[in-house]
C-alpha cells in the first residue's frame, strides 16, 4: 500500500504541473503575434500529437496481453473511415464501439 | 461543420452540442479511473481531487500504473507530465485564436484545455475563419462545459463501485477510439496524412526513449514532415 503523503504529492505536482503546461503559450504569449513558419507548424499539432498516441495502444494492447488484437485494430480502421468520411467524431465514435462489440461478439 | 454568426449564446452551446458524443468515450474513461484508482489504494477523496484538479485522464492513469510498480515520486511526475507535454502544442496552436482574450480568461481556459476541447474548437475555428473572439470563447466555453461533469460523475461512480469491471467490457478501448474520432476530421490534405503517418512510425520507433518523450519526439517530426509536404506541394503548384 503507497503512503498518503506520496499519493498527495503526486495529485499536487501533477495537477500544477499539467496546468503550467497547458497555460503556457496561451497565458505568456497572449496577442503577441507568432512567426509564420511556427503558426504553419501548429497548423499540424492535432495530426501529430493523437494518431501516435493511439498506435501503442493498436499494436500493443495491455488487455490481450501485448498482442495484435482483431477486434481493436477493426473498431480502429472503422472508427478512422467514419470519421474522415463523414467528418464528424459522432459517426467515428459510434463506428468505433459497434464495430469493437460486434467482432469481439462474434469472434467469442 | 459550418458556423452562421448569429447570436453568442449559440456558439456556446454548439461547442456543448459537438463534444456531447464523447461522452461515450469520456464516462467509461472516468468510470475505469476510478476503479482504478481505489484499487490502487486510493481514497475516494484522493481520487476526486485528483481527477478534478489533472483533469487529464491519460496521464493520471500513467501515474497510477508507476505508483503501482512502487516507481520513484520524481520518475512517477517526470513520466505522467511527459504525457501531457502535447498539451503545450495545443497550447501554442490556440494562441493565433484565443490569445487577444484578456489574461484572467486565458488563464481560465488554461483549465479547460483538454484533448476534445482543442480537437473540436481548433476544427471549428478553422472552418469558419470569420468566427469573432467572443464566440470563439463561447465554443471553446461550451465544450468544456459539456465534458467536466460527465468527467467527474463517472469517476465518482467508478469509485464508488470500486470492483473491477469485466475486460469483456473493452473498456481499455475507449481512449484509443476517442483520440482516432478526434484526429479523424483533421485530415484534410495530404500533408495532415504524411504527418499522421510519420506521428504513427515515429512513435514506434522512439517507444522507449526515456521519460515517456517519443511521442513528443514523434510529434514535433511529424510537424516537420506535415509543413515540408505542404511547402513542397506549393512548390510544385508555382512551377506548373
Amino acid at each position: 500500500m503507497t503512503e498518503p503523503i506520496k499519493i498527495w504529492i503526486i495529485i499536487f505536482f501533477l495537477g500544477i504541473g499539467t496546468y503550467l503546461i497547458r497555460f503556457s503559450f496561451l497565458g505568456l504569449v497572449g496577442d503577441r503575434q507568432l512567426p509564420k513558419w511556427f503558426i504553419q507548424h501548429l497548423n499540424f499539432v492535432g495530426v501529430a500529437v493523437m494518431p501516435g498516441l493511439i498506435i501503442p495502444f493498436l499494436v500493443w494492447p495491455d488487455a490481450t496481453g501485448g498482442t495484435l488484437d482483431a477486434p481493436r485494430l477493426l473498431a480502429a480502421i472503422a472508427a478512422f473511415c467514419f470519421g474522415i468520411w463523414k467528418r464528424s467524431a459522432l459517426w467515428s465514435v459510434i463506428a468505433g464501439i459497434s464495430v469493437l462489440y460486434l467482432t469481439m461478439f462474434i469472434l467469442n | 461543420m459550418k458556423f452562421s454568426p448569429t447570436s453568442k449564446k449559440s456558439a456556446f452551446w454548439l461547442g456543448y452540442r459537438d463534444n456531447i458524443p464523447f461522452w461515450l468515450i469520456v464516462a467509461p474513461f472516468g468510470l475505469l479511473f476510478g476503479v482504478v484508482a481505489t484499487e490502487a489504494g486510493f481514497s475516494i477523496f484522493q481520487t476526486m481531487i485528483m481527477t478534478a484538479f489533472v483533469v487529464a485522464g491519460s496521464s493520471q492513469f500513467t501515474a497510477l500504473t508507476l505508483l503501482q510498480d512502487d516507481a520513484p515520486t520524481f520518475i512517477i511526475l517526470a513520466t505522467s507530465l511527459a504525457v501531457n507535454l502535447r498539451m503545450a502544442m495545443y497550447s501554442a496552436a490556440l494562441v493565433p485564436h484565443l490569445g487577444r482574450a484578456p489574461l484572467g480568461i486565458r488563464a481560465l481556459f488554461a483549465y479547460f484545455l483538454v484533448d476534445q476541447s482543442y480537437a473540436t474548437s481548433i476544427n471549428i475555428y478553422t472552418n469558419n475563419p470569420k468566427m469573432t473572439l467572443s464566440q470563439k470563447c463561447r465554443y471553446f466555453m461550451g465544450s468544456f462545459a459539456c465534458l467536466l461533469p460527465v468527467w467527474l460523475i463517472s469517476t465518482l461512480v467508478g469509485a464508488l463501485l470500486g470492483t473491477k469491471i469485466p475486460p469483456e467490457y473493452a473498456l481499455d478501448f475507449a481512449m484509443p477510439i476517442c483520440f482516432i474520432a478526434l484526429s479523424a476530421p483533421m485530415m484534410r490534405s495530404l500533408p495532415h496524412f504524411i504527418a499522421a503517418l510519420v506521428s504513427m512510425i515515429g512513435t514506434l520507433v522512439f517507444i522507449s526513449a526515456p521519460y515517456s518523450s517519443g511521442l513528443i519526439i514523434a510529434a514535433f517530426l511529424a510537424m516537420i514532415a506535415g509543413v515540408q509536404t505542404e511547402n513542397w506541394q506549393k512548390r510544385r503548384l508555382k512551377n506548373d
